[in-house]
């Protein structure tokens, strides 16, 4: 599946939920399906700065894809981290850079997408295309 | 008495809606609201009188003028200093702070003591602490216990003739508490040392008296106190401020300038290099006028019923802490919910309206003293009812309802 078929299964579930309650709800969920981060790599270097929470991510290349684990010590912060992982994870480091996140406005979360917003969302974004990145220049 | 239906009137921004409800402000700790009679204060000086002031001489900038000195003798008045020269406008809190630990640069040498309470907001330690290494001047640090209470026997142990200077918020941001800032202050100058009291959060509750509190600096911001952002006040005795030197060099705080020397202006001028605040200043002159005319005693009596509503209701909910626990606290209740993050419960009762802070509150020694990353905090003012309270109860059931 590609990046856009992902946002856009997520698109469909959050479009069940008739108010705000659901979806959190709902995110909550998505936040324990979250792959955890081996606790080793829960290390002052892979904390996003910017968080209220703290949040943690790891990149790793396998077959040329990107597989992202992560956790966070607040649960909404996790549910979101879930979203991205689940829309970003196992892609090609080009397509997640490439990638747009107009989806996260599309479920309701544009909240959380405000640069001046405590909670690093946009941090987390930057990060995980920051990793794609550096993994690209490494394929290169 | 309160007349709690009149006084809401007097706040356009209380009859706001967030997100589908109608708005609960508990973060008046951080900015308190601002009522009409501030709001048209600021209106009427841009609308008719704005201008540059000192010597001007055209009408507007006496006017101006005239407005701006007489909100620093109505500031002077309520927190009944000596002289209005003793009264300085900052931007605000950190500002008066900065102002202080810059002069004493040229005070203190190698060796020397400063102490600072382990409750203190991150701007009441970091001035001093780079006053410390420009100085080579040691930082000791006052503890607290459980409660939030500083641990006073350890004060004394602390002092000694090496003290040179004492800071302490009057009241704690981040847990409500109330400093014994009296036996701070006497304590201190028993050993011949200088004390600033950081009043950002006791201002809204409390009209301090800085003669009869003997204390050699206090520092404020209006906007804590129904003022506007930007401006705030820098009290400190008449020969300290005259011992310290300028903090910013510019127009108005001069008395001669050649390129040979530039001789000072006295106080107040000294320290109020530049065009200042100057409808922040006046707007402040009128929020401690509405502040007086509603009445500290009843705004305390008041607030305290608040506080103890609030914490009773919020005590029934299980696995819920409150953080500062003293006898003597501000109507600030600072909270988790076992299990839960801050940031979580803060996310959700915003979606409910209702405005709480969330996270360290610029203390983080004070949330490392307590092993959280952390707290809710709900901070309440004389504009805020029992039924918000029962709304914030509501909330917080809700979230640790979704959260668990």
């Amino acid at each position: 599946m590609t990046i856009q078929d992902i946002q856009n299964d997520i698109v469909d579930e959050f479009s069940m939920f008739d108010d705000w309650m659901q979806r959190y709800e709902y995110m909550i969920e998505l936040g324990k399906s979250l792959p955890l981060i081996d606790e080793k790599y829960k290390t002052e270097d892979n904390i996003i700065k910017g968080c209220q929470s703290k949040v943690w991510v790891h990149a790793e290349l396998e077959d040329e894809k990107l597989v992202f684990t992560a956790d966070s010590d607040a649960i909404i912060t996790k549910g979101i981290i879930a979203i991205l992982v689940r829309a970003f994870s196992n892609q090609s480091p080009k397509a997640i850079i490439e990638a747009n996140t107009e989806f996260i406005d599309q479920i309701g979360l544009k909240e959380h997408l405000s640069p001046t917003r405590a909670n690093g969302l946009v941090s987390m974004i930057k990060q995980l295309k920051m990793y794609a990145i550096a993994y690209q220049t490494q394929l290169n | 008495m309160i007349n709690i239906d009149k006084i809401r009137e007097d706040f356009p921004i209380l009859k706001r809606k967030v997100n589908g409800h109608p708005l609960v402000y508990f973060d008046n700790a951080a900015t308190s609201q601002t009522p009409q009679q501030v709001i048209d204060c600021i209106v009427d000086y841009y609308s008719n009188y704005n201008a540059n002031i000192h010597r001007g001489v055209h009408t507007l900038s006496q006017e101006a003028t005239d407005k701006y000195e007489q909100a620093r003798i109505k500031i002077q008045r309520h927190f009944n200093a000596k002289h209005s020269h003793e009264m300085i406008f900052t931007s605000g809190t950190t500002h008066g702070t900065n102002l202080v630990a810059h002069g004493f640069t040229a005070i203190l040498k190698e060796g020397d003591e400063l102490i600072v309470s382990a409750v203190e907001h991150h701007s009441n330690i970091v001035p001093w602490q780079m006053l410390c290494e420009r100085t080579g001047a040691v930082l000791c640090v006052l503890p607290i216990d459980d409660h939030g209470e500083l641990i006073m026997r350890e004060y004394d142990k602390l002092l000694s003739e090496k003290t040179k200077l004492v800071f302490c918020n009057h009241i704690s941001n981040a847990l409500g508490v109330v400093n014994p800032i009296e036996e701070i202050i006497e304590k201190a100058h028993k050993v011949g040392a200088a004390v600033l009291i950081d009043g950002a959060q006791a201002t809204a509750h409390i009209k301090p008296d800085v003669q009869e509190l003997d204390v050699d600096f206090y520092v404020a911001s209006a906007h804590k106190m129904c003022g506007p952002t930007g401006v705030g006040v820098l009290y400190g005795k008449e020969e300290w401020l005259e011992k310290l030197p300028p903090y910013q060099g510019g127009g108005e705080m001069i008395a001669e300038v050649s390129f040979e020397k530039t001789t000072y202006a006295g106080l107040p001028h000294k320290f109020e290099a530049g065009t200042p605040n100057i409808c922040g200043g006046i707007a402040f002159g009128a929020a401690i006028d509405y502040m007086n005319n509603i009445g500290f005693d009843n705004i305390k009596a008041y607030e305290d019923e608040l506080l103890h509503y609030g914490t009773e209701k919020m005590s029934q909910i299980e696995g819920l802490r409150i953080y500062g626990n003293s006898k003597n606290k501000a109507s600030l209740i600072s909270f988790n919910i076992e299990g839960i993050h801050p940031y979580d419960i803060g996310t959700i009762v915003d979606k409910l309206g209702i405005a709480v802070r969330t996270g360290h509150h610029c203390a983080q020694p004070v949330m490392d003293f307590f092993k959280i990353p952390g707290t809710v905090r709900a901070s309440f003012a004389f504009y805020n009812t029992k039924e918000e309270i029962d709304a914030l109860v509501e909330a917080v059931k809700k979230a640790k309802m979704m959260l668990s």
